[in-house]
């Protein structure tokens, strides 16, 4: 068999990546509708949270969204990553996982690439969240609100990347992806001040705020959002993004390169 | 580098004590134990089994799915330890489950999969179309994975699995779950793609006609080894033999043509195994008419693959099966 290698070609990291970017990103350009979706939650925060906070808050409804929003958006990359892994679940259920796991595709490409697909709808919902609360009173900063997505997108991908390696640990048990799930996702999520804020609460609490990372990023989106690009909190969501991409991404290929 | 080894130019599959171990519950269960393999270029071999026999578990390990325990194998040219990459891209894998993402589009799919291949895109395209062409599948092209039937779907999976024109073509229970309707059909589709392209095919199976109607060879499993290993045609000639039936007018006539031609009587029928059943059968009707002894009915049957099993092993395949597939198996298996 030497002359064998005639119809495929090697192929190389990058190149995967590419492919299963695009396998992975297909039904999202097929079908979008899907992010919309997948929006409905956060406006209804937005939406119902938001009317009640104003008011508790007793300022003007401006101010309110403008410290408000951000948390949505934090909350849009949170909760829209979280669940990808179940994707992944599902296929390894079915016979997708298994049919790239015989093709000749790097197994780190296999969780990179899935990961990489995160970044578009979480861009997508994070500006149509944006453009919701424009008429309510948000005052919009181009460039605060791309560098807002930038970060987020960092985040996203980490923290898509550990959704894919809580499904790969998990296998064919269901209940325990959706029970570590359920049971990280909620604390995460108060305990950054993206609904309410922190200051007032108990000391311990503001010590799980402190080592959550979640709290960094959401005080860093408030900061981009408005244009701040100076404040030390954007300082500390950048080193939150990176830190939760890296460690994702490290331990989602290892996971992976495990996966059979 | 792929270790290529230059006597193994018509060989696809060439395995030498294939083993596998898991632990389970304080014990080492040993799926596999020391298979060998040979599969020659162009070659259909089933591996025919009941459920747990260590098919699928064979089939993982030369697909490089899971590393065995011990043993070696070179598939399609590469050594499944030292260049397992090699092997995936010269191979072909259809798995147990349906392949296609449920939320992916057919024809997207198989351009996903050529890009996975390596392949280029106006390549990709055009294999596509074909695969959906030959496959049938032009009708649900445009269609979400998860509104197909059985049927399409593992026609999808098979078209998958073909993509990049492998050599060897690896299917685990290709149609396990389907209707006889779309076994046969798959069937059809699979021993076309052999007759157009002369693909090694390897394929699992519990169903014995799945064995019987594609392949022509058979390889038997059982408890992790392989038990037989030839032709279907000639594990039924010398592990089970045709079956012979007479009927006589009367038990006592029966009883005495057994004894004579070394049958067994059961009132006025007598059966009788012979190799070449259909010769056998005018010269007993010769010899006991000569005797006074009238044969009044007679029919040959030539054995199936469930006799070479049961010879085999005791059990009979249909049993094994129908622990496993209470609703599916004795419609299809008779």
């Amino acid at each position: 068999m030497t002359t064998i290698d005639t119809t495929a070609r090697p192929t190389g990291f990058l190149r995967d990546t590419a492919s299963v970017f695009v396998r992975e990103s297909r039904p999202l350009v097929r079908d979008p509708f899907s992010v919309i979706f997948s929006l409905v939650q956060p406006l209804v925060f937005l939406g119902l949270f938001g009317p009640l906070l104003i008011g508790a808050a007793g300022g003007d409804a401006a101010s309110t969204l403008q410290w408000f929003v951000p948390g949505i958006l934090v909350m849009v990359a949170l909760f829209g990553t979280a669940s990808t892994g179940a994707n992944l679940l599902f296929e390894m259920q079915t016979g997708s996982h298994e049919r790239t796991l015989v093709a000749p595709l790097s197994r780190s490409a296999l969780l990179v690439g899935r990961a990489l697909k995160e970044v578009v709808p979480l861009v997508i919902q994070g500006t149509i969240v944006v453009l919701v609360a424009v008429p309510f009173g948000f005052s919009l900063d181009v460039p605060g609100l791309i560098a807002g997505l930038a970060v987020l997108a960092v985040f996203g991908i980490g923290f898509g990347a550990l959704s894919y390696t809580l499904a790969l640990a998990c296998r064919n048990r269901d209940w325990m992806f959706w029970m570590v799930h359920q049971t990280l996702l909620f604390p995460l999520m108060i305990l950054s001040g993206m609904l309410l804020p922190l200051e007032d609460g108990p000391a311990w609490m503001q010590v799980a705020a402190a080592i959550n990372p979640l709290s960094y990023l959401v005080g860093a989106e408030r900061a981009l959002l408005a244009g701040d690009f100076g404040a030390p909190a954007v300082v500390g969501g950048i080193i939150a993004a990176a830190v939760t991409c890296a460690i994702g991404i490290v331990v989602g290929v290892r996971a992976m390169k495990r996966a059979r | 580098m792929p270790r290529k080894t230059a006597d193994m130019t018509n060989q696809m599959i060439s395995a030498q004590g294939l083993t596998q171990t898991f632990p389970a519950k304080g014990k080492v269960v040993e799926a596999v134990r020391s298979v060998d393999l040979e599969v020659d270029a162009g070659e259909l071999v089933a591996f025919l089994g009941p459920n747990g026999a260590g098919k699928s578990t064979t089939l993982r390990m030369l697909t490089t799915l899971l590393p065995p325990t011990s043993g070696e194998a070179i598939v399609a040219g590469s050594d499944i330890r030292r260049d397992p990459a090699g092997v995936r891209r010269r191979i072909g894998y259809v798995g147990q489950g349906n392949s296609g993402g449920h939320t992916q589009r057919v024809r997207d799919e198989l351009h996903a999969q050529g890009a996975f291949y390596g392949m280029g895109r106006r390549e990709t395209r055009a294999r596509a179309a074909e695969l959906i062409d030959s496959l049938e599948l032009g009708q649900v092209a445009g269609r979400q994975v998860q509104s197909l039937s059985g049927g399409q779907k593992r026609r999808l999976d098979i078209a998958l699995g073909l993509i990049h024109r492998p050599e060897l073509l690896f299917l685990d229970e290709p149609s396990t779950g389907l209707d006889p309707h779309s076994r046969a059909n798959l069937w059809e589709h699979i021993v076309e793609l052999r007759r157009e392209t002369g693909t090694t095919i390897f394929l699992t199976t519990h169903y014995l006609d799945e064995a019987d109607q594609l392949a022509e060879r058979v390889m038997v499993m059982d408890h992790g080894q392989v038990i037989a290993d030839d032709t279907a045609w000639a594990l039924k000639e010398s592990l089970a033999g045709d079956r012979v039936s007479l009927t006589f007018d009367s038990a006592s006539d029966a009883a005495a043509a057994a004894a004579r031609i070394g049958g067994e009587a059961s009132g006025q029928l007598v059966t009788v195994t012979a190799p070449g059943g259909d010769r056998a059968l005018p010269r007993y009707i010769r010899s006991l008419g000569d005797a006074g002894l009238d044969v009044v009915a007679a029919t040959h049957r030539q054995p199936t693959l469930d006799d070479v099993f049961l010879a085999l092993t005791g059990r009979t395949l249909r049993e094994e099966a129908a622990h496993a597939e209470a609703v599916d198996e004795p419609a299809l298996a008779g």
